[in-house]
């Protein structure tokens, strides 16, 4: 019966179906003829489906606080949790909706053209995007910056899964080099709520900002994100919780993300103990890690398995390299106050190089122990 | 007369200038093409700049191919180019003061443009004069053509000028909410430009396609 169904045979066409019932519950008679690398039934819908998941938290609470800090600087107290979350939503949803139609529309035309399937990678990338940015950032900005990162950070390398750098970020530093006074890094446009004033968006400056001038915003404020920043970043509590969903769910490395945590702090109290007397390097370790976007950059950008390290032992030094680069941006560097993009973009580029020392190192050791025997 | 322009001389013209172009698909002299593309003037002086001293050095080097030793060719070379480019430098300098400050060391650095040595050593130093000369204008060209086109869209989009004529900085284009793209201005940015020019180029020319 079987050679019927084989190359050749009279069923050819029913291959998959005969293939499908012979190996029901059975392993199969014949093996792949390349490698397989099946571990379990996660595939990257699941995984980017978690990715979503985990953003949700940071997601509702930047969109409140968009609008609470709207609000607060309109001069406006007395304004409800349902208020301040309208007024973000009105803010971010359009922001979400035109980096979603951009992106998937420049991928539904590439693997259109390329023959391939559409995939779901986008999907993350896209709400990546507008978290990301600040409020108030022109809408066709949001269209340019996420154009230019899915072509030229992603298709170009082979779409999904293939690229060297992190999608959204190179978004964010497409706007923070092409149009710094819209992305300066140390002030934030609250669109105003008013807009009779005319204006109807004004500056603010950052937490870290405000730290080169020795104001610290409390550790407290930082942690639970009710201050100025972009949308997604301010929280460091609800980052968090996204990360420990990550973490339980095995999306992302914790390896990756315990070491920026630790590169950042170990860095940070370097420069509390022996650094300049300057207003950000005597900022708290601590307050370090929860200001600006270190949290949003450890949990949900460094953590990304494609332009991380793959070894088990680069993740550490992938890690803590980004902790470590970022601080010394932030402290050395006063044109770039934030230097959390600037540290992982920089760490992408060389995460292939780490894990490629690391294999070398790996295979030399084992060959001279098996010279040495 | 036929033999000036015969095929083969034909070719040495006109391939440097659209399939064999010297900084799209040879990708040579990418260095100045990044520097002074920023706007269209200078870009245009350093195109003409270029494309007048390969063409000379072309033809001087090809005059006296067989009388260089081979051995200290690449001297010989350098010493041809080098006074070439003083004099270009020195006629600049003095009839277009203001393009030649914007070029800064840029026209001083063409002695070690890559187009040029380039040319000298694969076509000057076995090829007659005549062909040379050819060669080295179209090699010049297409290199002048590439930092035009980079050119034209760097200052377009990150200045809004072209020549520094104003195209875009106008009240209601700025109450649109459009803005100079700072990012135009910096050279990483025309590396992106003429890595677009190399995919339209490849993607419209069948030959320059791998496999």
């Amino acid at each position: 019966m079987k050679p019927n169904f084989e190359k050749g045979g009279k069923y050819e066409k029913f291959h998959s179906t005969f293939e499908a019932f012979e190996s029901f519950l059975f392993a199969p008679a014949t093996t792949n003829e390349g490698g397989v690398h099946v571990r379990d039934g996660v595939d990257l819908k699941r995984v980017i489906s978690m990715v979503i998941l985990a953003l949700i938290p940071a997601t509702i609470f930047g969109i409140w606080n968009t609008g609470y800090q709207s609000f607060t600087h309109a001069g406006v107290v007395d304004a409800s949790t349902l208020d301040c979350f309208l007024h973000g939503l009105y803010v971010f949803l359009p922001m979400v909706i035109v980096s979603y139609v951009v992106g998937l529309g420049i991928e539904f035309a590439t693997a259109q053209i390329r023959g391939e399937q559409v995939n779901e990678g986008f999907l993350a990338t896209g709400l990546l995007i507008p978290l990301v940015l600040p409020a108030g950032v022109p809408l066709w900005m949001v269209a340019v910056a996420t154009a230019f990162s899915v072509i030229f950070a992603k298709e170009v390398f082979g779409g999904t899964g293939m690229n060297i750098w992190n999608p959204a970020l190179i978004a964010r530093a497409f706007l923070f080099f092409a149009y710094p006074s819209k992305m300066s890094g140390d002030a934030v446009w609250y669109y105003g709520v008013n807009a009779a004033d005319g204006a109807d968006a004004v500056t603010g400056a950052t937490a870290l900002s405000q730290a080169a001038a020795h104001i610290y915003t409390p550790f407290t404020d930082a942690f639970l994100g009710v201050m100025p920043g972009s949308i997604g970043e301010t929280s460091a509590l609800c980052i968090l919780l996204g990360g420990l969903f990550l973490l339980f769910t095995g999306v992302a490395s914790w390896k990756v993300m315990f070491s920026v945590f630790v590169g950042g702090a170990l860095t940070a109290y370097g420069f509390n103990m022996f650094g300049p007397e300057t207003g950000i390097a005597q900022l708290p370790w601590y307050d370090h890690l929860v200001y600006g976007g270190f949290c949003f950059g450890a949990v949900f950008m460094a953590t990304d398995p494609v332009t991380s390290c793959r070894t088990e032992c680069g993740k550490y030094i992938y890690g803590l390299l980004i902790g470590f680069v970022a601080i010394v941006v932030r402290v050395l560097n006063p044109g770039y106050p934030e230097g959390m993009m600037l540290a992982i973009l920089f760490m992408n580029t060389m995460a292939p190089l780490i894990d490629y020392i690391i294999v070398e190192t790996n295979v030399s050791r084992r060959k001279k122990r098996a010279i040495a025997k | 007369m036929s033999e000036l322009f015969s095929k083969k001389n034909k070719e040495a013209f006109t391939l440097p200038l659209s399939k064999d172009n010297p900084v799209t698909v040879q990708v040579l002299g990418i260095c100045s093409a990044l520097a002074v593309t920023a706007q269209l003037e200078p870009a245009i002086v350093m195109g003409l700049a270029v494309t007048i001293i390969v063409a000379f050095s072309n033809v001087i080097i090809s005059l006296m191919r067989n009388t260089i030793p081979t051995r200290i060719r690449i001297i010989v070379q350098l010493v041809v180019v080098a006074a070439l480019v003083t004099i270009v430098n020195q006629v600049l300098k003095a009839f277009a003061y203001n393009v030649a400050q914007a070029l800064s060391v840029y026209v001083g650095l063409i002695i070690t443009n890559c187009i040029l040595m380039g040319r000298l050593e694969a076509f000057a130093m076995t090829n007659k004069p005549w062909p040379s000369f050819l060669d080295g204008l179209g090699n010049g060209l297409g290199y002048a053509k590439i930092l035009v086109i980079v050119a034209f869209f760097r200052e377009l989009l990150g200045s809004g000028t072209i020549f520094g004529v104003n195209i875009l900085n106008y009240e209601c284009v700025k109450n649109a909410g459009y803005m100079n793209n700072g990012m135009m201005l910096m050279p990483a940015m025309a590396l992106i430009v003429v890595a677009c020019i190399v995919w339209w180029q490849r993607a419209h020319n069948k030959d320059l396609q791998e496999k």
